[in-house]
């Protein structure tokens, strides 16, 4: 047997440094990486990359940040599994593999001159984030703006100084819901699919974006469609398990897709047919 | 004529010598018998160990282009990010694969050169030589290779053998099947006689290979297509195991997973990938425990649509081989020429009560 080195292997690792931390939530952090070498990541909003801590193992996260910025990125990390608790515990300065970036995200250049409904249930809105923040750094390419966020408790929300800012702005619509309220909540209570009657759109020219738990995606369809927003102008993010992200492993396959690689973004109107999507 | 300098004869009692020189280019590999009527393609240094005339062996060829286990990576544990992506492999001939085989290897070969390319397969790949060997009649009952059109040779070999009494026909495909001619030195010029034995034999193989299910293979994915409903599935789910057998012995199942493992230094590691299984319950788990394949009837459906119907719109071939493996192996008795049986009769009743 002979081994030698494989230079366009798509399984080497780039290195990679945390550059900031933040604790978000009780089990959701913030993190801001950079590739070294002075290599660009080079993404576009919704893809995803490969994450590799050696000795422990590699695991898909959504990239949060917006491509127009290019000297690092952002995820966002739920604690979960192996991988995703030992990051936790990562401090500034340490490296990380990273592999990607991988996937189809929102097609931008599609959805400019649009205006845009985006809907983020709980940690949806990580990959969504990196739409958002896009779309404010190129805020004249876009119509309306229109941004409904839901999770289940006030102490789940993620990136909370961000949405003070952009409830603030005059130039998009931002609302806010929570499943169930604490003493100190004045907002919007119930599921996320309450707040989407109450949008001002014209379906015709709107692009709905959602990102969220499984459970959700029928329940949000359903309304949009109610709303009058074509079919094809729904584009949905899918999570899946993913080993390789080259559409190889088998693990992301959705009937005949792969998530990593035609994926995770799906206009709706081309997988509504598959019913182990949802 | 032309064609007839791609063929040439070998006859048996040059078989032996051609096997030990073959032996001495590089490492053999050929179907050996193992007892029980099962067979494994195993390393052999002469033609007596060879068996000429066997069943699929237990394991495909996909052993030695897909290990069962396979470094992607090495690296150092430290600080820094050190990890170099590697490849291992080994120069060797495969001799004797059939026509079944020979089409799983053509599967294998066209989801891995698919963008991103996987050069550890496709190193590995560029090494290894093919000798293909006809099957003048089925292995057993299990096969369903014409169906899926892999009963004929139709390329993706070096050489290709067709047994044809007292000698073999050979086709020679490519440059490396010619340098074998060479150095093994065995080989006689055909001539028009031999080569109308070989369309004889083919001629009477056509009669044997047929209708091993009621339905052309054309018309595969439409089935499909309106069997995704099917109780077929439904009954399946009651029998299968869900032990993974199936997609282990089959030519074109590639499915891995990706794992890590650290040396007892704790200093070095590896990320390797391994076989996996569609047929297992965790393989379509996601965070948070959501299943999205949590019933054996979705598990079984899943493998054969991944068999003959979703690679249709991709690379327009079935990804089955006709070579029965699959039945061969499940302990549950769950057999692929009965699943297409069972849906074809299912959806035949449903367009009659759709006319009564």
């Amino acid at each position: 047997m002979e081994k030698v080195a494989l230079k366009d292997s798509s399984y080497q690792l780039k290195r990679a440094k945390i550059l900031n931390i933040k604790k978000l939530t009780d089990k959701e952090k913030f993190f801001e990486i950079a590739l070294m070498d002075r290599d660009y990541l080079d993404h576009e909003p919704g893809q995803f990359i490969m994450i590799s801590l050696l000795g422990i193992g590699e695991v898909p996260i959504s990239i949060c940040s917006s491509p127009t910025r290019r000297d690092s990125f952002d995820i966002c990390v739920r604690a979960v599994g192996k991988v995703t608790n030992k990051l936790h515990k990562l401090k500034t300065g340490d490296e990380v593999g990273i592999r990607g970036p991988y996937g189809k995200g929102f097609p931008v250049r599609i959805l400019e001159g649009n205006d845009l409904l985006i809907i983020a249930g709980g940690l949806g809105l990580a990959p969504l984030r990196s739409l958002i923040t896009y779309v404010l750094d190129n805020r004249r390419d876009f119509g309306k703006v229109h941004i409904l966020f839901g999770c289940k408790e006030p102490k789940e929300i993620l990136f909370s100084d961000e949405m003070k800012k952009w409830s603030e702005r005059t130039d998009l619509h931002y609302a806010c819901t929570v499943d169930r309220a604490d003493p100190e909540w004045a907002g919007n209570v119930g599921v996320i699919t309450t707040l989407i009657p109450g949008v001002d759109i014209e379906p015709s020219r709107t692009f709905a974006a959602v990102v969220g738990p499984p459970v959700m995606y029928n329940f949000v369809i359903k309304e949009l469609l109610a709303k009058g927003i074509p079919e094809r102008q729904i584009l949905l993010s899918f999570e899946r398990h993913m080993k390789c992200g080259n559409g190889k492993c088998g693990r992301c396959q959705i009937q005949n897709l792969y998530c990593c690689q035609d994926g995770p973004v799906f206009n709706y109107e081309k997988i509504k047919y598959l019913s182990e999507a949802f | 004529m032309q064609h007839h300098t791609s063929y040439v004869i070998l006859k048996k009692e040059r078989f032996d010598d051609f096997i030990s020189s073959l032996s001495r280019m590089q490492k053999l590999v050929a179907p050996v018998a193992k007892g029980f009527n099962n067979y494994s393609f195993e390393e052999v240094h002469s033609a007596k160990n060879i068996a000429l005339k066997y069943i699929p062996t237990i394991l495909p060829a996909k052993k030695f282009f897909m290990p069962q286990r396979e470094t992607l990576l090495e690296y150092r544990v430290s600080k820094h990010v050190k990890a170099e992506a590697v490849v291992e492999y080994e120069k060797m001939t495969i001799f004797g694969l059939h026509t079944c085989d020979l089409a799983g290897i053509q599967c294998l070969n066209m989801v891995f050169s698919e963008r991103p390319k996987d050069y550890n397969y496709l190193t590995r790949k560029n090494k290894i030589t093919l000798i293909g060997l006809e099957c003048n009649e089925y292995c057993d009952e299990y096969a369903s290779c014409h169906l899926v059109n892999a009963s004929f040779p139709s390329g993706g070999y070096d050489l290709f053998f067709t047994d044809l009494g007292d000698y073999f026909i050979v086709h020679v495909n490519t440059l490396t099947g010619e340098r074998i001619l060479d150095i093994t030195n065995c080989f006689e010029k055909s001539s028009e006689a031999n080569l109308n034995e070989l369309y004889r034999m083919r001629e009477k193989k056509r009669k044997i290979f047929s209708n091993e299910i009621p339905i052309k293979s054309r018309h595969i994915p439409e089935l499909f297509d309106r069997s995704f409903r099917s109780l077929v599935w439904k009954e399946l789910d009651e029998r299968c195991l869900a032990c993974g057998n199936c997609t282990n012995v089959c030519p074109t199942c590639y499915c891995f997973d990706i794992k890590e493992e650290v040396d007892l230094s704790l200093m070095h590691g590896i990320r390797y990938r391994v076989w996996d299984s569609c047929q297992l319950e965790p393989f379509a788990k996601i965070s948070g425990g959501i299943n999205f394949r949590k019933e054996r009837s979705a598990r079984q459906r899943h493998r054969y649509y991944r068999k003959f119907r979703y690679p249709i719109d991709k690379f327009s071939r079935f990804f089955c081989t006709g070579c029965g493996r699959c039945t061969r192996t499940c302990m549950a008795g769950i057999s692929l020429k009965e699943t297409l049986n069972e849906l074809l009769k299912e959806s035949e009743d449903r367009l009659w009560r759709r006319w009564l």
